[in-house]
């Protein structure tokens, strides 16, 4: 009877204890929900706006020491819906409405770039073990009691009220104004909704700044739950509301609130209740550890295997799609093979130069920067091939290639394996575990395909990393997770020119595979799936085969590289190298570089890799000057432009969906060949004309308009 | 008197892809024009051009006395010009209620829109028991009735009606047909897109024969038939000879072969 009665009081205790973070977790997931619901846009880059306006009030407040109610005023009602506001003017008005892959793409990469452009401009640095102020003075201080259970500290009790009041301001916008049934409609056809007399562009802008000020509010709110103000932890936030959010299918906002409360609850009675269960079973003790990432990934995946109408299905296009004018036809078409081959040769040359240069007369830290860009190239050709070839946007290419780096670590630590014949078991096993997953995900769409693999990722990152076999446990805590460099018969792997020898020779023959599986009959499999999952299965492809094919071999591919930088690195350095955030990164660069392509992995590799110490430094440019006196003051820029400047490049991707780089080259190649014609035209030939026109005669006369009274 | 609709010397095109070249067409106000023509010589864009969905690269588009051109469609619609487009023109995602809804209450007011809906499902009685249904689960027919009833109670001073017969059966073509007889009596000044000639020129005064983005030929509706057949069919087929007119005068066949 007891023993019955003090359990009822923990289980008070941990509803009463989840309710604070549940509302919190519901702001943001209702804020999500609106997002989508009304601008059509699977906003990842939420949490992204979420931490400029937490960064700002906290900078405010700190820094330039201003009251509390400014603060908020500034960073919550004025800056965060300007965002929005200038996403939608900027971006998302631009692209057409059925473009969910490129606004997937975009939303990543303005979740990397917008932090650091907000770090940059006001000068924000995350410092570690200051925990953010909530809103009201004391909040973490001063405790309200209720029935002797569980006491509400200000902060919290500031949370629930501000959810509750916003959500009903919600409910009352949409139950009393025509706004919400205007931006439903402007979802699915901006045109339509013109047609029936209402401004959409004004709509939709209202709907981005509408949920750009919840994200802005949830940031500001949760901010005091972290001890440190960083960017990654916020983009983890997305996880947990899309969590809470798919409970209500993405579309429904009561549930979604419900969902993010009960999410609230759910972890909290886990924390409560876990610890006593764990005393008995070891194998849990790194999930009660890091309940809050692993309970939404736990979630989320039972939604997208229980669930059998989560499918994202095929929405609605926009019926006047066609009133926009037709894509550029793909860049493969537009060229000369002649040119091609001569920018091949040209490459050829010169990587040669470069190489050549690099063997003789680098020193250890370019050695290192150039071995690690062919190792990227490799890690980075698993992206290719799961978002060039399947047009699958995979978020946990990180955790496939830390598979491979930790299993080289364990391998050669416990057993003492020859450390490159680890590599390929640990390629071996990341392919396992990426087909594994592919086969729940690949029936849903390419949204939950996202999802479900940054869920995945988070859930390594809190969990399965920190399982004694995989990232070794306490000792790696205190050794580090290290990896020898043997000399294995003639070749030492200790000799940082040996390494990268081997480095190239597993790159050439991985793009050569690449290369051969593109153009061969999976490839062709992977590209009609990619352009309609339809008529691929209408002749015969199984999505759910070459999906699961194209997850394992992108696996493999991650998977090797992964063990080839922790080789390179001698330590597999998980958090620097392949946490989520990190990874997330690798896909920003990739896409926005070259996605389409082979080279594109290597160009997105270099740019990784070397934009930093070469161009940022400003090394190249005293090269080029001749002299480092002569370098303007502006450098050594900051590293953050990286993440602006690959993370904006993104943005292209609607148009340009093959890349930057590969856009270039084909702008290039043509003004090539414009002049090759003038030069050969010369003499009285008029140049070739380009334009298709419809009208084969010129302008008929006008007879007609004038016979009209 | 100025015209209820009016474009003067419109060029338009999608990207790199011209269209319309010279295009001139005026609609007084209470008339009917049939704009008709083969497949793919610019009859939809014109219809976009004349409610806004596409901007004309030159020329200029004038309801009413309003100069409209380069103005977003929400405008046209405030000039009173209706655009019933071709294919799917409702809201799929949304109710039959919503979808007029979303209109009316822009049209009427806050307090007009519940009349607006009585009048509508008294006059549609197909759409009033199926209020609460998504527009996207209707039958071709039925969404097509949505689209006009919206029309028909708001009665704009043009509506453009594109293909609004395409794909549907005969006794739904028919009461489509009716329908718009009724608005054109009401005083709503028609635009109407058709391929389906006997139906165009039966309700029509005038007649606008476009080829190959240019107006070719227009004059009264009763001698439409057979310009249209010599035009559309001989020569095209022929390469530019107008030496075997097929005169039997089958203008209500549909164009489609």
């Amino acid at each position: 009877m007891l023993i019955a009665a003090a359990v009822l009081d923990d289980v008070l205790r941990g509803v009463l204890q989840g309710v604070p973070p549940g509302s919190v977790y519901a702001i943001i997931a209702v804020g999500f929900v609106l997002a989508y619901k009304t601008s059509g846009v699977f906003n990842l880059a939420f949490g992204a706006q979420a931490f400029v306006s937490a960064a700002l009030f906290f900078h405010a407040r700190t820094a330039w020491g201003w009251p509390s109610w400014l603060a908020f005023v500034v960073s919550v009602v004025v800056v965060a819906p300007a965002i929005g506001v200038a996403l939608e003017r900027l971006v998302f008005r631009h692209l057409p409405t059925d473009a969910a892959l490129a606004k997937l793409v975009i939303t990543i990469g303005l979740s990397v770039a917008l932090p650091s452009l907000f770090e940059l401009i006001v000068g924000f640095e995350p410092v570690a073990g200051r925990t953010p102020e909530g809103l009201l003075p004391g909040g973490a201080e001063v405790f309200y009691d209720v029935a002797g259970i569980y006491s509400f500290s200000r902060n919290e009790l500031t949370s629930m009220v501000i959810a509750v009041v916003a959500v009903a301001g919600l409910g009352a916008l949409f139950r009393f104004s025509p706004l919400g049934l205007q931006m439903r409609a402007t979802v699915e056809s901006p045109r339509l909704t013109e047609l029936a007399g209402v401004r959409s562009d004004g709509v939709a802008a209202f709907a981005w700044a509408l949920s750009s000020l919840f994200a802005g509010l949830a940031g500001v709110l949760i901010a005091p739950r972290f001890n440190t103000l960083a960017a990654p932890d916020f983009f983890n936030l997305v996880v947990v509301a899309v969590t809470a959010a798919a409970l209500g299918r993405l579309v429904d906002l009561p549930r979604a609130l419900v969902g993010g409360v009960s999410l609230g609850i759910t972890i909290s009675l886990v924390q409560t209740f876990l610890p006593r269960v764990a005393e008995h079973a070891a194998w849990l003790t790194p999930i009660q550890e890091n309940v809050t990432s692993a309970i939404p990934f736990l979630a989320l995946f039972a939604l997208v295997l229980g669930s059998r109408t989560l499918r994202s299905g095929r929405d609605h296009v926009d019926p006047l799609s066609g009133v926009s004018p037709p894509p550029p036809p793909p860049a493969a078409m537009s060229r000369s093979p002649l040119l091609t081959r001569a920018t091949l040769i040209a490459g050829v040359v010169f990587f040669a130069v470069v190489g050549l240069v690099v063997f003789t007369s680098a020193d250890a830290q370019w050695m290192f920067l150039v071995t690690q860009t062919v190792i990227l190239s490799i890690v980075f050709l698993s992206v290719t091939v799961i978002t060039g070839f399947a047009g699958q946007i995979s978020l946990c290419q990180g955790a496939f290639a830390a598979i491979g780096g930790f299993t080289v670590f364990q391998l050669a630590d416990r057993f003492d394996v020859n450390v490159m014949a680890a590599v390929f078991v640990g390629a071996a096993i990341a392919a396992a575990v990426a087909g594994l997953l592919a086969v729940p995900l690949v029936r849903l769409g390419r949204v939950w395909v996202a999802i479900a693999t940054l869920a995945f990722a988070a859930f390594f990152d809190a969990v399965v990393v920190k399982l004694p076999f995989v990232g070794g446990g306490a000792t790696s805590l205190l050794q580090g997770t290290r990896v020898p460099r043997p000399a294995i018969g003639p070749v030492d792997l200790g000799d940082d020119r040996h390494l990268l020898a081997v480095a190239l020779v597993v790159l050439g023959i991985t793009a050569l595979a690449v290369r051969r599986l593109r153009d061969g009959t999976t490839g062709r499999m992977l590209a009609a799936v990619r352009a309609s999952e339809l008529a691929g299965q209408s002749i015969g492809i199984s999505a759910t085969r070459s999906g699961v094919t194209a997850f394992a071999i992108s696996g493999f591919v991650a998977g090797l590289g992964g063990g080839l930088l922790s080789i390179q690195q001698q330590n597999v350095n998980y958090a620097t190298n392949f946490s989520p955030y990190a990874a997330l990164f690798w896909v920003v660069v990739v896409v926005s570089l070259g996605v389409r392509t082979v080279e594109g992995a290597s160009h997105a590799a270099a740019g990784f890799a070397l934009t930093d110490p070469l161009l940022f430094s400003g090394v190249l440019l005293a090269w080029m000057l001749r002299s480092p006196d002569s370098v303007p003051d502006v450098f050594p820029l900051s590293p953050k432009w990286r993440f602006v400047m690959f993370g904006l490049g993104t943005i292209a991707f609607a148009k340009h969906p093959e890349g930057l780089v590969e856009n270039g080259k084909r702008t290039a190649h043509r003004r090539v060949e414009q002049l090759l014609a003038r030069r050969r035209s010369a003499p009285g030939g008029a140049p070739p004309s380009g334009s298709n026109t419809a009208l084969a005669r010129p302008h008929p006369p006008s007879a007609a308009a004038e016979a009209s009274p | 008197m100025s015209a209820a609709l009016e474009l003067t010397n419109v060029d338009a095109g999608y990207g790199q892809f011209m269209a319309l070249r010279n295009v001139s067409i005026r609609v007084e106000p209470g008339e009917a024009v049939a704009l008709v023509g083969a497949n793919g010589v610019g009859k939809t864009t014109v219809a976009r051009v004349a409610s806004g969905l596409v901007r004309p690269t030159a020329g200029r588009v004038v309801a009413n006395g309003r100069d409209l051109t380069g103005r977003a469609p929400h405008a046209f619609v405030r000039a009173g010009i209706a655009h019933a487009p071709e294919g799917r023109s409702v809201f799929a995602t949304l109710t039959v209620e919503e979808n007029l809804r979303l209109s009316f209450r822009r049209h009427f007011g806050a307090r007009g829109v519940e009349r607006a809906l009585t009048s509508a499902f008294e006059r549609f009685p197909v759409l009033a028991g199926r209020r609460e249904v998504l527009a996207g689960q209707l039958s071709g027919g039925q969404q097509r009735m949505l689209s006009i009833a919206r029309v028909v109670v708001e009665s704009p001073a043009v509506l453009i009606a594109d293909e609004l017969s395409l794909g549907l059966a005969p006794i739904v073509v028919t009461e489509i047909a009716d329908q718009l007889r009724r608005l054109r009596e009401a005083g709503t000044a028609l635009l109407i897109v058709e391929q389906q000639l006997g139906h165009a020129l039966a309700l029509a005064d005038r007649a606008v024969l476009l080829e190959r983005g240019s107006v070719a030929w227009e004059g009264p509706s009763a001698e439409a038939g057979d310009h249209v057949i010599a035009r559309t069919f001989v020569r095209s087929r022929n390469g530019g000879t107008d030496a075997s007119v097929r005169s039997d005068g089958d203008a209500g066949g549909s164009t489609r072969e």
